[in-house]
């Protein structure tokens, strides 16, 4: 008899020391089907996917293969069942090409010498079939996130994979790509591979997943077809209440020039181009501009020469009418420039430290936390982190003496927003400030940036989110390759068209405003 | 329970004694290995260091001598410690030590100062071999165990080269102080009588002291929050604006003071005489990571960490030569020495076990 589920996950059970990340989850993927995993940060989604491909064992629960059941105890278990996964962060070795990395493991020898002619016959065999157009000789560094993606893909038909997991396959693509990998997605499922879809854009679910399972803290909240329901019901069960997709704001008043930037251009660390060139931009007192962009296009070295992180090759800037150009880090945050950083991690904490000493990390030398012979005044650190924890709902498991390092991304992220913009800056730089956050976290980050606005700071906003962009910023510039190549008003313009620029398919002059 | 085991601080201590017990198991097996018939005998010899002795008066002149010993040990201990702490492996702390000697002997013998001007100039002999490290790591970005090995060994002729002109002319050692520069050595404060013993003083008193003070900077004050913020993430240090170059230069600095200051306390107890033919870097700025470690990177445990490290460096001298060479003393000591580093990773391994075995429990 034909079975209906190709895979099983029944009543799985994982524990971490202190949390169920899994509790009594039950998942069932039909043969064909596009079933999205969705969830919050947390939710327990990576756990389970995890104790599919074979990472961890569970406490509780069977996995079954076509009816039967199996014991998956490492990842070639899991590839012997035919189960593969593109990561987030794609494993590929970036010196090989196309077709090596698409062999490496399962590469057919014959005395010690590499067969590459049948395999080439397979890979491109499978390329047409799928519709990826892969170039199976071109270096994986020469070519697009998005081919680097079907490199990955291609990795699991080569190995005959009929369950496929993606794991947030959309979030370093382009508008364009992200319509084709739908696709492709599509022809997969027609030809009988079946899917695993994790995410948490809900847009994206709602186009391509045939099915739906929720995961909520741990806990299976159900499974839905996607026909039969909506994007809002889909988040409340997300998140377990009703999310405000759209941000609330009226229309912006742009005041006086709170940050000109002058010509300015950042030399790369990795290659001979300037990494930022030649970028002038004004950011206004009570407006929101955001630089868009996909990943890598000087975005980041951009808000380095900024914040002082890198010198500027050429250029100037000027905050609140003093010329900043020269001014160390320290200067120019105490000036008032407000700092998200785009890596929380890298950048924006301490993570052995303390919660409160976190929130301290900018002003820590202020007369309020420290005495005329350099002892900390700890009982005022501790009041102040008091504070910001109560007033920015910042949870954590011992409160100010909590080790950063063991709270949540979303609360790690709300304690720097916390921190920054405590400060009052006068300009509010917020880098990807919800990248790796959960729905409800997000709106909390997007509140607090129009709130900044509307109490008449400039915002600069730089995030590779179009739904953000989009949804948050009153002025978008569209950064490729170092430049600003258009200027855009969100009400007018369409994704399409911000991706056009943003893949460099069209550009405009760009006066500065 | 539960939170005693948690305890960062019980965590250290337990994972110490337990990489003590290690090294001195291997370290009998060891003398098993060389010679079974004396290893037991040998082992013991080790342990009791002083308390082998019969009489009373020689008990407590070898403690003290013991102690003697452990004020610069723990000096060296707090300069890896300190450095440590601010991300920085300050391997050159043995050749700031060295040259702190010879600052501490040639202020003595040749410049005829008096104890605490000595001091005085070893401290700063160290901040400087211990400067130059600092400006190469903050402006050549040139690696600081790279920088301080290589100062290690100038350091080391240089110290034979300046105490040349204080060696004594029948011997290859410097002049004794006690006989020819008795103001340089460090008073005794009454301990010389209490402990029986001539080199018995302010050293050891003052290097604990030293150990408070680093406790207390580390812990307590905006230095102390900067430099570690510095050492866990330079990045969000530099975020935030914190000087990271001048942090560097700084810690080395003070951690380069505390090592020579460490060469002043052994030399100006005059229990010992600098070996002009010298041709290796002494090992007490080598035993200082030992000791570092040891004590849980903690400048309090480090006091307790090099008392015991000196103990049985000390028994092992205690070792009947008769069975075995006098070099498997030393390397005895050096392997229970060499385990005590492991504090670090027995942690981890306890760590694992305990969340593993709750994982299951649960």
């Amino acid at each position: 008899m034909e079975q209906e589920y190709v895979i099983e996950m029944l009543n799985i059970t994982k524990r971490f020391p202190g949390i169920v990340a899994n509790d009594n989850i039950s998942l069932q993927l039909k043969k064909g089907e596009i079933h999205a995993l969705l969830g919050e940060n947390g939710a327990g989604k990576s756990t389970l996917m995890s104790v599919l491909f074979g990472l961890y064992p569970p406490e509780e629960g069977v996995i079954k293969k076509d009816g039967k059941e199996v014991k998956i105890n490492n990842p070639n278990d899991a590839n012997d069942l035919g189960i593969g996964m593109v990561h987030q962060h794609f494993k590929l070795v970036e010196c090989f090409t196309v077709l090596e990395n698409i062999i490496l493991g399962v590469e057919t020898t014959k005395g010690g010498i590499l067969q590459k002619d049948d395999a080439r016959k397979k890979v491109m065999e499978l390329s047409d079939k799928y519709g990826l157009a892969i170039d199976p000789d071109a270096l994986i560094s020469d070519i697009t996130v998005g081919m680097q993606q079907r490199t990955e893909i291609l990795k699991m038909l080569y190995r005959d994979n009929e369950i496929l997991i993606f794991d947030e396959p959309t979030a370093v693509l382009t508008p364009q790509e992200i319509k084709e990998l739908m696709q492709i997605m599509k022809n997969l499922a027609a030809e009988g591979k079946s899917i695993l879809f994790i995410s948490h854009k809900l847009a994206e679910i709602m186009e391509v997943a045939d099915r739906c399972s929720v995961l909520r803290k741990g806990k299976y909240i159900g499974t839905v077809n996607t026909s039969e329901t909506t994007m809002e019901k889909l988040s409340a069960m997300m998140v377990g209440r009703d999310v405000n997709f759209h941000v609330e704001k009226a229309p912006a008043k742009p005041a006086d020039v709170v940050l000109s930037v002058e010509n300015m251009t950042v030399a790369s660390k990795s290659h001979k181009k300037n990494a930022v060139n030649n970028v002038s931009l004004n950011v206004h007192a009570g407006e929101i501009v955001c630089i868009a962009g996909i990943d890598g296009n000087g975005q980041s070295e951009f808000v380095y020469g900024l914040t002082g992180l890198e010198p500027l090759a050429s250029g100037k800037l000027v905050l609140n009418g003093k010329d900043i150009t020269h001014d160390s880090i320290r200067k120019r945050n105490v000036e008032g420039i407000g700092h998200i950083p785009e890596d929380r991690h890298k950048h924006g904490l301490v993570l052995d430290y303390s919660l409160e000493d976190n929130l301290i990390l900018q002003n820590y030398f202020e007369e309020r936390f420290v005495n005329k012979f350099g002892f900390l005044k700890r009982k005022n650190i501790r009041d102040y982190a008091n504070k910001l924890i109560e007033g920015y709902d910042v949870r954590s498991g011992q409160g100010p003496i909590t080790r950063v390092g063991s709270m949540s991304g979303g609360n790690q992220q709300k304690a720097i927003i916390a921190r920054e913009i405590e400060r009052d800056p006068s300009l509010l730089i917020a880098v990807q400030p919800t990248r790796g956050l959960d729905v409800g976290a997000i709106e909390f980050v997007h509140k607090q940036l129009v709130a900044e606005r509307d109490a008449g700071k400039g915002v600069l906003l730089v995030s590779l989110e179009l739904d953000e962009v989009l949804d948050v910023s009153d002025r978008i510039l569209v950064m490729y390759e170092g430049e600003i190549v258009g200027e855009f008003d969100p009400k007018t313009v369409t994704e399409d068209e911000l991706g056009l620029y943003m893949s460099g398919a069209k550009r405009d002059e760009v006066t500065v405003k | 329970m539960k939170k005693i085991l948690k305890n960062d601080g019980f965590q250290s201590f337990v994972a110490s004694i337990i990489c003590i017990l290690i090294g001195l198991l291997v370290g009998f097996i060891a003398l098993l290995i060389i010679e079974p018939s004396g290893a037991v005998d040998g082992m013991l010899a080790i342990i009791k260091n002083f308390m082998g002795y019969s009489s009373d008066v020689a008990r407590t002149k070898y403690f003290a001598n013991t102690l003697v010993y452990t004020a610069p040990l723990l000096m060296c201990s707090l300069s890896i410690l300190f450095s440590y702490k601010v991300g920085m492996f300050n391997i050159g702390a043995a050749g700031q030590y060295v040259v702190g000697v010879a600052a501490a002997i040639y202020a003595a013998l040749i410049l005829h100062w008096s104890w605490f001007p000595c001091m005085v100039l070893a401290a700063l002999a160290g901040v400087v071999w211990a400067v130059i490290v600092g400006l190469l790591k903050a402006y050549c970005n040139v690696n600081e165990v790279i920088s301080g090995i290589m100062l290690n060994w100038i350091g080391l002729y240089i110290t034979n080269i300046v105490l040349g002109a204080a060696k004594m002319p029948s011997s290859p050692y410097t002049y004794s102080l006690a006989k020819y520069a008795d103001t340089a050595v460090i008073p005794n404060i009454g301990l010389d009588k209490m402990f029986k013993s001539p080199y018995a003083g302010l050293a050891l008193p003052l290097a604990i002291l030293f150990a408070i003070v680093i406790w207390v900077i580390l812990d307590k004050t905006k230095l102390g929050y900067e430099l570690k913020a510095t050492g866990c993430n330079k990045n969000a240090a530099k975020y935030a604006g914190m000087a990271e170059k001048k942090n560097i230069v700084l810690t080395l600095a003070i951690s380069g003071g505390l090592a020579g200051l460490g060469g002043a306390f052994l030399y100006l107890t005059d229990i010992t005489q600098w070996f002009l033919g010298a041709n290796s870097v002494p090992d007490m700025g080598f035993n200082g990571i030992a000791a570092a470690f040891l004590g849980g990177l903690n400048p309090i445990g480090t006091i307790f960490a090099s008392y015991f490290l000196e103990h049985i460096m000390q028994g092992g001298s205690h070792l009947d030569l008769t069975t075995y060479c006098p070099e498997v003393s030393d390397m005895i000591s050096a392997i229970i020495i060499y385990l005590c580093g492991f504090v670090g990773f027995m942690k981890y391994v306890m760590n694992k076990r305990r969340d593993t075995k709750k994982g299951g429990e649960e």
